[in-house]
């Protein structure tokens, strides 16, 4: 489920960044007067244990991947909403730094996508219907089951969403997504059970723990849904908007590097407005379509790729030089 | 179960790393991360299909990796965990785009090949760089940065007890699952049955134990705030630093350097 940087682009990144920073800032504006001292000891347990389950792989036949746990619902039921969007943050905020499991420039998407779909969408509108006559073994079974499902699915979706916008997948759209969300329903149903055994046991040992059961506060079954829903509405504009523009107006991503790696010439414009766009684009572009040695002639294909593939030479032998060259007079340094 | 506790502590090595004393541990935690971010958007922002041009971008792993003294280890380990999502969803690109864009030796690279390359490339590349800013910096500098850069307090706390709390929990693991064998001999892993209940008794007893931490540093003085570490202000070492990167960043990307120095080469050659 971790987004890596390496599948998107910037402005999708820095849309989710934006739209995982509006929810935190809000959850923090909530849970501001809600924190005590049992509290943020428990935050941080949780996060923890979350994090400790997400790094326990398991594989899923047939597809060569593997999946793990999310954990999102589990937090927003012991935690509340609001707090258990935070502790997945902060999470993933580790996860990125330690290991680059989800990369940095993607946290905001990983955020989004697996903590505020289980915390917003799953818990209130499944997980506190289902229990809203009260705890009882099979209602927490049954909410947790159907909660972690749903807000997984939505999570998916959103995964497979976000990497075609980015478009560096080759991959069908509807190929992606089947596989996605019949992945993650298999998961799904993994994390159901754990969290439902986890909800279970510890509302019969410490019922005072889990948010919103046996006369704590609650806080979160009233989860502004108006706002949750503008929030959606403004990142799904944003989104749509934006990237529809930036991506009619680069059509000359292929046509770029056609040109680079085998010299063949420009691929026809689509539309005026990408036509448009291009030229501007041209006149930014610091070297717009640069020849080496002004006035000298537009290179020949083989001549092209062959001075592509020695200058790539030239570039890994100079990068490991620098390499060797630093370790030898830091060496000489010590002594 | 004992070797993932010795597995998880391993990996923590990188934030040990970061108490060395190298040029690149000095320098400032804020001018690191705005570095880190930068070569991430530019990574990022390479075309699909561009492998040349993302070449320059090694420099930057190399040149921290040395002058910070990071094995490449613990780095490697990271990319192991990180990769498998890239190469399992990029791998349909070279059956998908077939389009022979080039042929080198006789041998036609299609364009799915590229893209694939180049994805790889880039998955290598920002993951790298983020774990050495981790290696290079330490979580708690991090946090420092966070803060100088007006993150909120209760979400910098939060990342930092979880941080913290990581390594309560591993011992509480450790105790529970030597408890439990100790108690079940001849059983091959732990039953079915009891994961719900003991993984529910594994998190109570971390939380209480936890409580328990939070409650002696509560009478420590501690009120939710982050005094970790005290950031200096930037030196000329640390604008030079975020220049420096930031200019060769930027010229390499809008810079076709491999293939300026290949043509350069080539014409000498001729």
């Amino acid at each position: 489920m971790h987004m890596a940087d390496a599948l998107i682009t910037p402005l999708v990144g820095g849309v989710m960044y934006i739209a995982a920073a509006k929810v935190g800032n809000d959850s923090i504006n909530r849970i501001k007067s809600d924190m005590d001292d049992t509290k943020i000891p428990m935050m941080g347990v949780m996060g923890a244990f979350i994090f400790a389950t997400q790094m326990i792989n398991f594989t899923i036949p047939g597809t060569g991947s593997s999946g793990h746990l999310g954990g999102g619902m589990l937090l927003a039921a012991i935690l509340g909403p609001y707090a258990g969007f935070l502790a997945m943050a902060a999470v993933l905020t580790i996860q990125a730094l330690f290991f680059a499991d989800g990369g940095l420039l993607a946290l905001g998407c990983n955020i989004f996508n697996m903590g505020f779909y289980t915390c917003f969408i799953a818990y209130p509108f499944i997980y506190k219907r289902i229990l809203t006559k009260g705890y009882s073994t099979i209602r927490i079974t049954w909410a947790s089951m159907l909660a972690s499902i749903v807000g997984l699915q939505l999570g998916a979706f959103s995964v497979v969403v976000q990497t075609m916008l980015s478009g560096k997948l080759e991959l069908p759209f509807t190929t992606f997504l089947l596989l996605m969300q019949s992945i993650h329903l298999a998961i799904g149903v993994v994390e159901g059970l754990i969290t439902a055994a986890v909800i279970n046991f510890i509302w019969k040992a410490r019922p005072e723990l889990i948010e919103g059961s046996g006369g704590s506060k609650t806080t979160g079954g009233n989860v502004p849904f108006k706002r949750i829903l503008l929030s959606l509405i403004i990142a799904a504009l944003v989104i749509g908007g934006i990237l529809s523009w930036y991506a009619s107006g680069n059509p000359d991503g292929l046509e770029w590097s056609l040109q680079n790696s085998a010299g063949q010439g420009e691929l026809k414009q689509g539309s005026e407005l990408s036509q448009m766009l291009s030229a501007i684009q041209n006149k930014l572009a610091i070297l717009p379509h640069y020849s080496f040695k002004s006035g000298a002639e537009a290179p020949k294909q083989a001549g092209t790729s062959i001075s592509g593939v020695v200058g790539s030479a030239i570039t890994l032998f100079l990068a490991a030089c620098v390499g060797i060259i630093i370790k030898v007079l830091t060496k000489k340094k010590n002594r | 179960m004992v070797d993932i506790t010795k597995a998880y502590y391993k990996i923590f090595i990188l934030d040990e790393l970061a108490e060395k004393k190298t040029a690149i541990h000095r320098t400032n935690p804020v001018v690191k991360l705005v570095v880190t971010f930068i070569y991430l958007l530019v990574v990022v922002s390479y075309d699909k299909y561009d492998i040349s041009g993302l070449l320059p971008m090694l420099f930057y792993p190399v040149i921290i990796m040395t002058v910070g003294d990071i094995s490449l280890k613990p780095i490697l380990v990271g990319l192991a965990i990180a990769a498998p999502l890239v190469i399992g969803v990029g791998i349909f690109n070279p059956f998908l785009d077939r389009a022979i864009v080039v042929a080198i030796g006789g041998i036609g690279i299609s364009a799915g090949m590229l893209s694939f390359a180049s994805l790889l490339i880039k998955c290598g590349l920002t993951v790298t760089a983020a774990l050495l800013l981790l290696a290079t910096t330490g979580m708690n500098k991090i946090a420092a940065a966070l803060q100088r850069l007006h993150v909120p307090q209760i979400f910098i706390i939060q990342l930092l007890l979880t941080y913290r709390y990581i390594s309560v929990l591993m011992g509480e693991t450790s105790r529970v699952y030597n408890a439990y064998t100790i108690r079940a001999p001849y059983k091959k892993g732990i039953s079915r049955n009891v994961w719900g209940s003991l993984i529910g008794l594994l998190l109570l007893r971390t939380y209480d134990r936890a409580l328990r931490l939070y409650q002696a540093m509560k009478l420590r003085g501690f009120q939710d705030q982050y005094y970790g570490v005290n950031l200096d202000k930037l030196n000329k070492i640390d604008i030079i630093y975020l220049l420096g990167w930031t200019a060769f960043l930027l010229v390499a990307k809008f810079n076709d350097i491999p293939m300026l120095l290949g043509l350069l080469v080539t014409k000498v050659i001729k």
